[in-house]
């Protein structure tokens, strides 16, 4: 065992130079652990599934302009021509798109009265073919029929009685229940307006990915007689970019209306989480940049503490040290000083999580982040060290002969 | 003799060309990544209409729900007011100069049959508008009072739509097809993008401006469309459009132009007055709670600079103390190798003071070759960002020369102090320590 004492000892009478390369590892440390934590919470956000065939579904705009144009007529003209079309599982109006950023979003609550606080919800307003199209599965209770379906007016306020649920609203509103006993309740809508729960769909997310409730939304049985229209189409597996065109042709023969913004659901999610995913890919330049900067360091140092103590190590040659003492040496250095980096490390690294914490409402991160930091940048300072350190075993004894 | 330390500086750095380069690159990162993260944050703070921001007053008034603040965590009023208060506020022409607005959209048939129609986003606003946020003009101007009042139907064009309509052309006198109505054409903006989009933040802080501008108060007479933001605490009461516009739907934006302390002082006791007539009227059920914010303080108060660039920021700033560590390491470990030619120095002659000005200056030259490189890093750290986040930061991402010369700046001073201790240390070289080694 090599005596701490002795190297320590040595450390002091060049402290300056040890305490920088300390400061430097925990700082290195701080920005790293939580550029780590960040990058986790966040592709872990972007992983989330959104509950529908996201690589087979797309999704366009019909926006009518002429006169006589009848919205109704039109919608159903379409919906029917575009289902008949062979590639296309199933096409739906809808009011919103998941995770596209923009939508429809209610309260809902198990007591009637402007005094109780509703849950926030997003609204998709899909006809009986709503869970086939959106490729939702039906967990408990029944599907709309199509004398459900009704038509919403231009600045309707009123809801329809029925509506699904997803099983994660089904949970939040009714916390004691298993979610499939939330079948026959009845919620309100705009405080006092009852609606039955007649069916729980497994998953779909809201259009918003930031939301508190993205987990949270319901299947509203109507369609909407709005000269501008919404219409989710889900395709044959590989179909998509094929139907996109054919849709897109089909609907152009009309030339009473506008078709806009046809999207592939995996375009607007890829928007949706551009900000995540251009993070985690700044981050994980830091990171890497940060590693690289703090060993050049640290090579650097030590080279220099190696050239300053060339004679030193030839003395100790001389009496007897091995090559291996010599290497354990800087190597054991290296460890103390880490040690101390690291240390500090921790305490910044929890600062900064902090800051971080209260400034910017990010989630505290958990414990085990710390000791793992600290055991990574003491193997970065062991292998920044290495080098300088194999240097100076190859310093002959017969240095100590002469003077540098 | 300036001269000649930087030509050891030069010397000196060519004789440790590993050492050196690192200390280059090292500073180059430090500079580069903070260069790019603060260039982000200070274009997203900006003050978008510098000549006037303390004249502008965002109108809030506290109509929302009587068991729910509009925002639990803080207790400000909404961030949008209702149809009425859009209607009764600018009616009582109370400001020296008010508008009220919001988003909409349309589709745009235009006369010429080998353009296709087109969805248009519209700015519904009143004609105090462009004198407010002295929009440039190319052709003609706004609207006056008159037009608002009598719900006049004419258009003022975005550059880029008069372009694609009118191929450019002077086409004050011309018609729009809008949404099925046709308008005249009275004014033709030039470019015009404040950043960030000051006059509506709640759709978008860094979206485009709008592609028309029409009378506000045209939206009840052709019942327009609702674009951006809606928030209800309650639903309206009856079925369509106007049982809409009566509701307690917030959609509406309102700006007041006051130019001093006294008219905003009146302005205030003219919302407070307002909102307790309405208490009468049984609407408003919360605490009396109104603000008027100027534009910066609305931009602060809407937290237009997003946290993701603040926290960057921040990383940055870290990753620049890291990069300036390691440099005060090296810088050190380099000094204290030439301890001996410090020494030969000292010996014939050199004073301690002579020493310091040496080697500040080399470490200066090192924090100018890092600053210029580091200012490479940013403009392809910028270049970065650009390609990450898309087109919308497009008007995020332009290095200026102020920030430029501040980044350089920045780099040399801080190299300067990186090398204080280094330097101090050089200078204790004792003279005849290092000549008896040799």
């Amino acid at each position: 065992m090599l005596a701490l004492g002795p190297i320590f000892r040595a450390l002091l009478r060049n402290k300056v130079g040890a305490l920088l390369i300390a400061i430097q590892i925990a700082f290195t440390m701080a920005v790293i652990v939580n550029s780590v934590f960040i990058i986790y919470e966040r592709s872990q956000e972007t992983k989330r599934p959104s509950g529908i065939d996201e690589a087979n579904s797309f999704f366009v705009t019909s926006s009518g302009f002429t006169e006589n144009f009848s919205a109704k007529a039109t919608i159903e003209e379409d919906l029917a021509n575009i289902r008949a079309l062979s590639g296309v599982v199933d096409a739906i109006q809808i009011n919103a798109i998941p995770v596209s950023g923009s939508g429809w979003s209610m309260g809902l609550q198990t007591e009637p009265g402007a005094e109780h606080d509703g849950i926030g919800t997003a609204v998709y307003m899909v006809d009986e073919r709503g869970i086939n199209a959106l490729d939702v599965q039906l967990l408990a209770g029944e599907n709309f029929t199509a004398t459900d379906i009704r038509w919403r007016g231009k600045g309707a306020s009123d809801w329809p009685d029925k509506i699904i649920v997803t099983q994660a609203m089904a949970t939040r509103l009714f916390p004691d229940l298993d979610y499939a006993q939330s079948i026959g309740k009845t919620v309100y809508i705009n405080d006092t307006e009852p609606m039955i729960i007649t069916g729980v769909i497994d998953k779909l997310q809201a259009p918003w990915v930031g939301w508190n409730n993205v987990e949270h939304s319901f299947l509203s049985p109507e369609y909407l007689a709005r000269d501008s229209s919404s219409y989710f189409i889900r395709t044959e597996d590989g179909q998509r970019d094929a139907m996109m065109k054919q849709v897109e042709e089909l609907l152009a023969k009309n030339k009473s209306r506008v078709i806009q913004n046809m999207r592939s659901v995996d375009y607007v999610r890829e928007r949706s989480y551009r900000g995540h995913t251009a993070m985690i890919k700044i981050l994980t330049t830091v990171i890497i940049t940060l590693t690289i900067v703090t060993s050049l360091g640290i090579v650097g140092l030590a080279s220099f503490s190696v050239n300053r103590r060339k004679k030193q190590i030839g003395i100790r040659r001389a009496l007897g040290a091995t090559k291996a003492d010599i290497l354990r040496y800087f190597m054991t250095e290296n460890m103390i000083i880490s040690g101390f980096g690291v240390l500090l490390g921790a305490a910044l690294t929890i600062g900064l999580n902090m800051i971080l914490v209260n400034a910017l409402s990010l989630t505290p991160m958990s414990w085990f982040y710390i000791p793992v930091g600290m055991l990574a940048l003491c193997v970065v300072g062991q292998v920044a060290v290495f080098g300088p350190a194999r240097k100076a075993t190859s310093i002959a004894p017969a240095t100590a002969t002469r003077t540098v | 003799m300036f001269s000649y330390y930087l030509k050891l500086a030069a010397k000196s750095i060519k004789k440790n060309p590993l050492l050196s380069t690192l200390m280059v690159l090292a500073i180059a990162l430090g500079i580069g990544a903070s260069m790019t993260t603060v260039t982000v944050n200070y274009l997203m703070s900006a003050n978008p209409i510098p000549e006037k921001s303390e004249q502008l007053f965002y109108v809030q008034v506290d109509s929302w729900d009587p068991h729910n603040a509009f925002n639990d965590s803080n207790g400000e009023p909404p961030n949008q007011i209702t149809w009425t208060e859009a209607n009764n506020l600018f009616n009582a022409q109370q400001a020296s100069k008010q508008v009220v607005m919001a988003k909409s959209g349309g589709i745009i048939v235009p006369e010429n049959q080998d353009i296709n129609p087109f969805e248009a986003v519209i700015r519904l606003t009143t004609g105090d508008f462009f004198a407010m946020f002295n929009t440039p003009f190319l052709f003609g101007s706004g609207w006056q009072l008159a037009s608002d009042q009598q719900r006049a139907q004419v258009i003022v064009l975005t550059k880029r739509i008069n372009d694609k309509l009118f191929g450019g052309e002077n086409s004050i006198g011309r018609t729009v097809l809008l949404a099925g109505q046709n308008y005249k054409v009275v004014g033709v903006l030039d470019a015009w993008q404040p950043m960030p989009k000051f006059y509506d933040v709640n759709n978008g802080a860094f979206d485009e401006s709008e592609e028309v501008f029409i009378p506000f108060f045209l939206k009840e007479t052709y019942e327009l469309p609702n674009w951006g933001n809606t928030n209800c605490w309650k639903s309206p009461e009856g079925e369509g459009f106007k049982a809409f516009l009566q509701s307690e739907c917030i959609n509406y934006q309102m700006w007041v132009q006051l130019n001093s302390e006294q008219e905003q002082s009146d302005y205030l006791a003219f919302l407070n007055n307002y909102v307790s007539e309405q208490k009468a009227l049984g609407r408003f059920p919360r605490p009396m709670n109104n603000q008027l914010l100027d534009v910066m303080g609305w931009m602060a108060n809407q937290e237009v600079v997003e946290d993701d660039a603040k926290m960057m920021m921040w990383m940055s700033f870290m990753f620049l103390v890291v990069c300036l560590l390691n440099t005060i390491g090296l810088l050190l470990a380099k000094f204290m190798g030439k301890s001996s030619e410090i020494g030969l120095r000292r010996a014939i002659g050199a004073s301690k003071r002579d020493i310091f000005i040496q080697h500040i200056i080399e470490s200066a030259t090192i924090g100018l070759l890092g600053g210029l490189l580091g200012l490479g890093l940013a403009l392809f750290g910028l270049v970065g960002i650009e390609t990450l986040y898309g087109d919308f930061v497009s008007n995020l991402v332009s290095l200026d020369w102020v920030m430029a010369l501040t980044g350089i700046v920045i780099a040399i001073v801080a190299s300067i102090l990186a090398g204080l201790y280094p330097t101090w240390r050089a200078c204790n070289v004792a003279p005849a320590t290092q000549l008896s080694s040799q």
